[in-house]
C-alpha cells in the first residue's frame, strides 16, 4: 500500500485544544479504500478525541480533513454519517428497546402511504444482514441477540448509511473469541467492498489479526504509522508506552521489606478477572502493569470491594478479613484512588476542604463530626504537604486542575492514615510537575512503611517506584517481576507475551 | 417464546381477564353489555388522556399537567359557549389548538432548558388550573343543542348496553395512537427517545422535534379528554379532574409500560384503564366495600408492576454488566 | 466562625430579598400588614397569619430539602399528611391522649418514609416512581382509617397543636421554627449535611469514599415522612378533624416549590434548610398578597406557575452556561475568575 492511490480519508495537521491541555497536536491520519487501519494508544493518547473530530462530535481547532478528495468539516455525527463516515462504539450504540430491523432503519424506514412498511422493513433487513453473514429474525428485539450480533447490526447500520469510512471504536471489548471471529469476517467482507475501516482496540493480537496498518498515538501526537507486516508486537507496545526504553538501572539495593500485610488469595469475578493472588508487605510498592482491559483496574477494584468478588479471600496480617464494600475496606485501613477521577473520585460540587475530609468523616460516622477548625487544619496540612494549588479551600473541587484534583484525592485518603493504599492510574491526565510530585510521594509513603498497590500504564513510572511488578494480560496475571528484572522492556515483553530477556 | 418486553403486557391482559372472570363469577351481570358500555363511557376521558400519557412515559418523561388541562378545556368550552355564539365544533377546534400549543411549549421548555419534565409540567399544571380558575370558579353548565345531539349518538346493543359516542372516540384514539406509535417515524422516534436520548441522538433522531411533538400530543389529547369530559358532565368546572394525571400514570404503568421509558404499548394502557374501571365497578356492585379501596388496590397494582418491571430490567442488565463491572454498581 | 456566618448569609440573601419584596407588596396592598396585636393571650396580625399558615409547607420543606439534596424527590408527603392526620384523629377518637396520638402519627409517618427509603435505596427504584406508589395509595389508606368520613375530634391537647398558642404565639409557628432550626443545626453540627450533599453530587465517589449511602438515603426519606406526619397532625388539629381527601392535597408540590425557590438544585448537592424555609414563607407571602389585595384567589396558581417558570429559567444549566459564557467574554473575566493553578497559594502563610 504505497501513496499511489488516493486516500479515502486524509486528515492533516489536526489539532484540538481543551482549556489547559492540548488533546491533539498536528495529527495526520491516512485511510485507504480497502484497508483496515488500527488506531492505537493508551487512554488519553488522543484516539477518542481524533475520532470525535472526524465524526463531528468536536470541532477541530486546526487542520484539514479530506474525504474522497473533498474537504469536510462535519458539525454533528449525523452530518458525518451523511458524508460517509459511520461509527460503531464499544457500547453498542443501538436502542435496546427496539427490534433489529427498527434499529437498522431508524430514521430512514421504508414507508407506504405515509405509514411504515414494517413487513418490507423486516424483509429488507433480512437481506441486508444476510450480506453480513447473519441469518437472524430482524423482527426480534435487539437484546435477544448476543453482543456480537448487535455489534454486526450496528456495523451494518453504519455501513448502509455511510459507506465510505467505518470507524470501529473498541468493538471487541466485550466479545468472546468466536464472536470476535464473526466480527472479523464481517470486517474482511467490508474491506473487500472497498471501505476504509478504522479499528481501535487494546487487544494487540486482534490488531495483528485483522489490520493492515497502524497509527500509534501518544500524548496527542502521532508517534508512528507502521505497516503491520514487518513489525512485532513489542515494537508496537514500545511505541505505545515507552518513551525511551534503554533499561534504566535503579538503585534498588537496600530496600528492606517490612512484615507481610496483605495477602490476596484467588480473588476473582467472572467476566472481570481470573483468580488473582498477591502478597504485599509493609514498605512495599507492588506495581500492576498491563494494557487497558487487562485486569489492572479490576484487580484494584476487587481488592477494595468496589466491585464485590465472586470468590477468593483477603488476609490482613494473616487473618482473613471481609471486604465486600468500600466501607469495610476503609475500616480495614485500605484506601483507593480510582482510575476515573471525575466519576468515581471527586465529589465535584463540594469544596476542596470537604473533599479532603470526606473519607475520614465517613469512617468516623456522621454523629462524630470533625470540628471545623480541625477540618481546616487537616486540609491546610495536606494542601501544604502535597502542594495543592488552589485559590481557596472553599472552591468546588471540580474547578481544580487534574493534578491538583488527584492530590486532593490522595489527601482524602492520607487523612485516614491508611496502611494499604491502592492507586489506580495515579498520574493519568495530569501535568508534568504534579506527575513528579506524585511519584515522589509514592516513594516517601513507601519509606514510611505504607503498603502500596499501584496500577499504571506508565511503565517508566512503575519501574521507578515498584519493588515488584505484576503483569496482567487478558484479565489474568501472567508474570511477576522482582528486583533487577523490573525494566520497561521486560514488562513490555510480558505484556506482548514474548519470552522475557535477561536483565541487562 | 414470549419476548421479555411483551411480558408486562401479557401480565396486564391476564390480570384483566382473571379479574373480570372473578367479578363475573361473583356477579354474573357484570358480563352484561350494559356494564361493558358503561365501562367505556365512564372511562372515556381518562382513556384518552392516558393515551397521551403513554406517549410521554414511553419517551421517558412525565406530564403532570393533564388533569388541569382537562379542567381548563371544560371551563373554557363552558364559558365560550355561554358567552359567545360560536359553534361548539369551532370551540372544540379552538380548545385543541390551545392545548396542543400549551403541550408543545412545555416540550420546548423541557428540551431547550434541559429541565426535568416533572417540574416543567408541574408549572404547567398550576398554570392550566389557574387559567381555569381565572375563567370561572363556579361550575358552568353547558346547555347547547349541539351537545344534546352529540350525547344522543349511541349504538344500543341487543342486550341493552348503550355504547356512546365518547366511548367510541376513546377507542378511535387508542387505534390511531397505536398506528402512530408503531407505523410512523414519529412513533419510532418516541420509542427511540425512551430507549436512550443520547443514543437516539447519535442515531439521528431529532430530539427537539420529537420532545415537542410528544408533549403536544399529550396536551392535545388532554384537550380532547376535556371535550369528552364536558360532554360527559355537560358542565365545565375548574375544580374537576383533580388528580387525573395520577390515574392516567397509574393506568399506563398497570398497562405494562415501563415508567422510565422505552417499553410498552398503548394496547396495554387500554387494559390498564379497563382494570381500573373494573375495580370501581366491582366496588359499586359489591356495595359494602368502600370507595377508598380503589386507591389502595390501584396503588398496590402500581407497586406490583413497578416491581415486575424492575425485575425484568434487572434480569436483562446484570447479564450485560458482568462484562464491564464498574464501581458504580453496588 | 465569622466566615461561616457570612457565607450562610450570602447563601440565603436572594431568598431574603425576594421575601422582603413579597412582604413589601403585602404592605403596599395592605398598609397595616406588619401590625401585630396581642389579644386574648394570642398574637394577631397578618404577618402572624403568614407564619402560621405557612407552617405545613415549611415543615414539609425541611424533609423535602434533605431528600432533594440526595438527588431524590418525595411525592408522597401530601398523602402521608393525610394518613398521619387520620391516625392522630382516630387515636383520640378512640379515647387515647394527645401524646399517644402524636406519637402514633409520627410512627406512621416514619413507616411511610422508611417504605419510600427502602424502595429507593434497596430496590433502586427511581425516587419519583417509588414515591408515586404511596402518593396514589396513601389517600386510600387515610380514608381507610377515617372510614371515609371527616373524622372530627375535640381533644384539646391535640387541637392545641394546630390552633393553640404557646406564650401567645400560635403553636404551628413554634413547631416549624423549632424543628427547622433544629434540623438546620443538626445537619451542620454533625457531618450529616456533608455526607448527604456528597451522595447527592456523586453517589459513586461517595460510596468509594466509604459513605454508607443506603442508610443515609433511607434516613432522609424517613425524616421526610416524619415532617409530613407532623404537618398532617397540625393541619388536622387546625380544623379539628382529619379530612383524608383534602388534607395536604398538592402540598407536596408546594414543598418542592419551596425547596426550589430556596435555591436548592433539583439535581442534588448543596442545600440549605433555612433557604427552603424562606421559600415556604415566600410562597405564603405571595398567597397573602393575593388575598389582601382583593385580587381573586384564582390568580394564585397562575402566579405560582410563573414563579416556577422564572426559577426554572434561572436554574437551567443551559442558561447558567450562557451567562457564564457572557461573563467570560467580558474583559474583566480573568480578574474575577483566576485560573486556579496559576494563582499563588495564599493558604500557605
Amino acid at each position: 500500500m504505497t501513496d499511489d492511490p488516493r486516500p479515502m480519508l486524509h486528515a492533516r495537521g489536526v489539532s484540538k485544544f481543551f482549556p489547559g491541555a492540548v488533546a491533539l497536536d498536528d495529527v495526520e491520519l491516512k485511510l485507504y479504500p480497502g484497508e483496515v487501519h488500527a488506531l492505537l494508544g493508551e487512554n488519553g493518547a488522543g484516539k477518542s478525541t481524533l475520532i470525535k473530530c472526524l465524526t463531528g462530535v468536536y470541532r477541530r481547532d486546526g487542520g484539514v480533513i479530506t474525504l474522497d478528495g473533498a474537504d469536510i468539516a462535519p458539525h454533528s455525527t449525523l452530518d458525518s454519517q451523511k458524508l460517509g463516515i459511520g461509527t460503531v462504539y464499544q457500547e453498542v450504540n443501538l436502542l435496546p428497546n427496539l427490534t433489529v430491523a427498527e434499529n437498522l432503519f431508524l430514521g430512514r424506514q421504508p414507508t407506504r402511504l405515509g405509514l411504515l412498511a414494517r413487513r418490507r422493513m423486516v424483509t429488507e433487513a433480512r437481506e441486508v444482514l444476510a450480506d453480513y453473514g447473519l441469518d437472524i429474525d430482524p423482527a426480534e428485539p435487539l437484546t435477544s441477540y448476543s453482543v456480537a450480533v448487535q455489534q454486526v447490526v450496528a456495523i451494518a447500520r453504519a455501513v448502509e448509511m455511510s459507506g465510505k469510512v467505518l470507524i470501529l471504536d473498541e468493538p471487541t471489548a466485550s466479545l468472546d473469541r468466536d464472536e470476535v471471529q464473526l466480527l472479523f469476517s464481517v470486517i474482511r467482507t467490508l474491506k473487500a467492498r472497498g471501505l476504509a475501516v478504522v479499528f481501535i482496540t487494546h487487544f494487540l493480537d486482534q490488531v495483528f489479526d485483522i489490520s493492515d496498518r497502524a497509527t500509534i498515538l501518544r500524548n496527542g501526537r502521532v508517534v508512528g504509522t507502521r505497516l503491520l507486516d514487518g513489525v512485532s508486537q513489542t515494537d508496537i507496545v514500545t511505541l505505545m508506552l515507552g518513551r525511551q526504553l534503554e533499561a534504566r538501572v535503579h538503585d534498588r539495593a537496600p530496600r528492606t521489606l517490612g512484615d507481610l500485610l496483605i495477602e490476596v488469595d484467588g480473588l476473582a469475578k467472572s467476566g472481570m478477572l481470573d483468580p488473582a493472588s498477591l502478597r504485599i508487605h509493609k514498605g512495599e510498592v507492588v506495581g500492576l502493569a498491563g494494557l487497558l482491559g487487562s485486569g489492572r483496574t479490576e484487580t484494584a477494584n476487587l481488592i477494595f470491594g468496589a466491585v464485590p468478588a465472586d470468590q477468593g479471600r483477603i488476609l490482613r496480617e494473616g487473618h482473613e478479613i471481609r471486604v465486600t464494600n468500600p466501607r469495610e475496606a476503609v475500616a480495614q485501613g485500605f484506601a483507593l484512588c480510582p482510575e476515573d477521577r471525575k466519576t468515581d473520585g471527586i465529589v465535584g460540587d463540594l469544596s476542596v476542604r470537604d473533599n479532603i475530609v470526606l473519607a475520614l468523616q465517613a469512617r468516623q460516622g456522621w454523629w462524630r463530626p470533625i470540628p471545623r477548625a480541625k477540618v481546616t487544619e487537616i486540609a491546610e496540612h495536606y494542601v501544604k504537604a502535597l502542594d495543592i494549588r488552589l485559590a481557596s479551600l472553599d472552591m468546588p473541587i471540580r474547578l481544580l486542575s487534574g493534578g491538583n484534583q488527584q492530590k486532593a484525592l490522595l489527601a482524602r485518603w492520607l487523612a485516614t492514615a491508611p496502611d494499604f493504599l491502592i492507586l489506580d492510574e495515579p498520574t493519568r491526565g495530569i501535568d508534568v510537575g504534579a506527575h513528579a510530585e506524585i511519584i515522589a510521594l509514592i516513594e516517601s509513603l513507601r519509606e514510611q512503611g505504607m503498603a502500596l498497590l499501584v496500577a499504571s500504564s506508565e511503565l517508566e513510572e512503575l519501574v521507578a517506584y515498584s519493588t515488584r511488578v505484576i503483569v496482567l494480560r487478558d484479565r489474568r496475571q501472567v508474570s511477576e517481576l522482582t528486583g533487577d528484572a523490573i525494566s520497561t522492556s521486560n514488562i513490555i515483553h510480558a505484556i506482548a507475551d514474548e519470552p522475557i530477556q535477561e536483565a541487562s | 417464546m414470549i419476548r421479555s418486553h411483551h411480558l408486562p403486557l401479557m401480565v396486564t391482559l391476564a390480570t384483566f381477564v382473571l379479574a373480570y372472570a372473578l367479578c363475573g363469577m361473583q356477579y354474573p351481570s357484570m358480563f352484561s353489555t350494559r356494564v361493558v358500555a358503561n365501562l367505556l363511557t365512564d372511562n372515556a376521558f381518562l382513556g384518552i388522556v392516558a393515551v397521551g400519557m403513554t406517549f410521554v412515559i414511553l419517551s421517558g418523561g412525565i406530564d403532570l399537567s393533564v388533569g388541569s388541562v382537562i379542567a381548563f378545556s371544560g371551563v373554557f368550552l363552558a364559558v365560550i359557549l355561554r358567552d359567545t355564539a360560536i359553534h361548539p365544533l369551532a370551540a372544540f377546534v379552538l380548545v385543541l389548538c390551545i392545548t396542543t400549543a400549551f403541550g408543545a411549549s412545555m416540550g420546548a421548555l423541557i428540551h431547550y432548558l434541559e429541565m426535568p419534565p416533572f417540574i416543567v409540567t408541574l408549572a404547567g399544571m398550576f398554570l392550566a388550573r389557574g387559567a381555569a380558575y381565572v375563567l370561572s370558579t363556579d361550575s358552568v353548565p353547558i346547555d347547547h343543542a349541539f351537545y344534546d345531539v352529540l350525547k344522543d349518538i349511541y349504538w344500543k346493543a341487543p342486550s341493552g348496553g348503550r355504547f356512546r359516542l365518547i366511548g367510541g372516540l376513546m377507542i378511535v384514539t387508542f387505534v390511531v395512537a397505536g398506528l402512530v406509535l408503531h407505523r410512523t417515524r414519529f412513533g419510532q422516534n418516541v420509542y427511540a427517545l425512551g430507549g436512550g436520548a443520547a443514543t437516539a441522538r447519535l442515531m439521528g433522531v431529532p430530539l427537539a422535534g420529537t420532545t415537542i411533538g410528544i408533549y403536544a400530543v399529550s396536551g392535545g389529547l388532554a384537550g380532547l379528554a376535556g371535550i369528552v369530559f364536558s360532554l360527559y358532565t355537560s358542565a365545565g368546572y375548574s375544580l374537576a379532574t383533580v388528580g387525573v394525571e395520577l390515574d392516567a400514570i397509574a393506568a399506563v404503568v398497570i398497562g405494562g409500560t415501563l415508567l422510565s421509558g422505552g417499553y410498552g404499548f398503548v394496547a396495554g394502557t387500554f387494559f390498564g384503564i379497563l382494570i381500573m374501571g373494573l375495580i370501581q365497578t366491582y366496588i359499586v356492585f359489591d356495595g359494602s366495600l368502600s370507595s377508598w379501596w380503589t386507591k389502595i388496590v390501584i396503588g398496590g397494582l402500581l407497586f406490583a408492576f413497578i416491581l415486575l418491571q424492575k425485575g425484568l430490567t434487572w434480569a436483562t442488565t446484570t447479564r450485560r454488566k458482568t462484562a464491564t463491572g464498574f464501581a458504580t454498581q453496588s | 466562625m465569622a466566615s461561616t456566618t457570612t457565607s450562610t448569609f450570602r447563601r440565603i440573601l436572594p431568598q431574603l430579598v425576594i421575601l422582603g419584596c413579597a412582604l413589601m407588596l403585602n404592605v403596599l396592598v395592605f398598609p397595616d400588614f406588619f401590625r401585630i396585636e396581642f389579644q386574648n393571650g394570642r398574637l394577631f396580625g397578618n404577618l402572624i397569619d403568614v407564619l402560621n399558615r405557612g407552617a405545613p409547607v415549611a415543615l414539609l420543606s425541611i424533609g423535602m430539602t434533605l431528600v432533594i439534596a440526595t438527588r431524590g424527590i418525595d411525592l408522597s408527603v401530601g398523602a402521608v399528611m393525610a394518613i398521619a392526620g387520620a391516625t392522630a384523629a382516630s387515636l383520640v377518637v378512640e379515647g387515647h391522649g394527645w401524646v399517644t396520638a402524636l406519637l402514633g402519627a409520627l410512627a406512621v409517618g416514619a413507616i411511610c418514609g422508611a417504605w419510600n427509603g427502602l424502595l429507593v435505596a434497596i430496590l433502586r427504584i427511581q425516587p419519583i416512581v417509588a414515591t408515586l406508589v404511596l402518593m396514589v395509595a396513601g389517600r386510600g389508606i387515610a380514608q381507610l382509617i377515617t372510614e371515609g368520613t371527616i373524622l372530627t375530634f375535640l381533644n384539646p391537647g391535640l387541637i392545641r397543636l394546630g390552633a393553640g398558642t404557646i406564650m401567645g404565639v400560635p403553636t404551628p409557628i413554634i413547631l416549624w421554627i423549632v424543628l427547622g432550626a433544629f434540623a438546620a443545626f443538626a445537619v451542620r453540627r454533625t457531618a450529616l449535611g456533608l455526607l448527604i450533599e456528597s451522595i447527592g453530587v456523586n453517589q459513586a465517589s461517595s460510596r468509594l469514599a466509604g459513605i454508607n449511602a443506603r442508610v443515609l438515603l433511607i434516613s432522609v426519606y424517613l425524616v421526610s415522612g416524619l415532617c409530613a406526619a407532623l404537618a398532617g397532625v397540625i393541619v388536622a388539629a387546625d380544623i379539628k378533624g382529619a379530612d383524608a381527601n383534602n388534607a395536604g392535597l398538592w402540598l407536596e408540590l408546594d414543598a418542592i416549590l419551596a425547596v426550589v425557590i430556596g435555591g436548592n438544585s433539583l439535581l442534588g448537592g448543596r442545600f440549605s434548610i433555612v433557604a427552603s424555609l424562606l421559600g415556604a414563607l415566600i410562597i405564603q407571602s405571595v398567597n397573602s398578597v393575593i388575598l389582601l389585595s382583593g385580587m381573586p384567589p384564582e390568580f394564585n396558581l397562575v402566579i405560582k406557575a410563573l414563579l416556577i417558570l422564572a426559577i426554572l429559567v434561572i436554574q437551567s444549566p443551559k442558561v447558567g452556561h450562557a451567562v457564564y459564557m457572557l461573563r467570560a467574554a467580558g474583559p474583566k473575566a480573568f480578574d474575577t475568575r483566576p485560573a486556579p493553578a496559576a494563582r499563588p497559594q495564599k493558604e500557605q502563610s
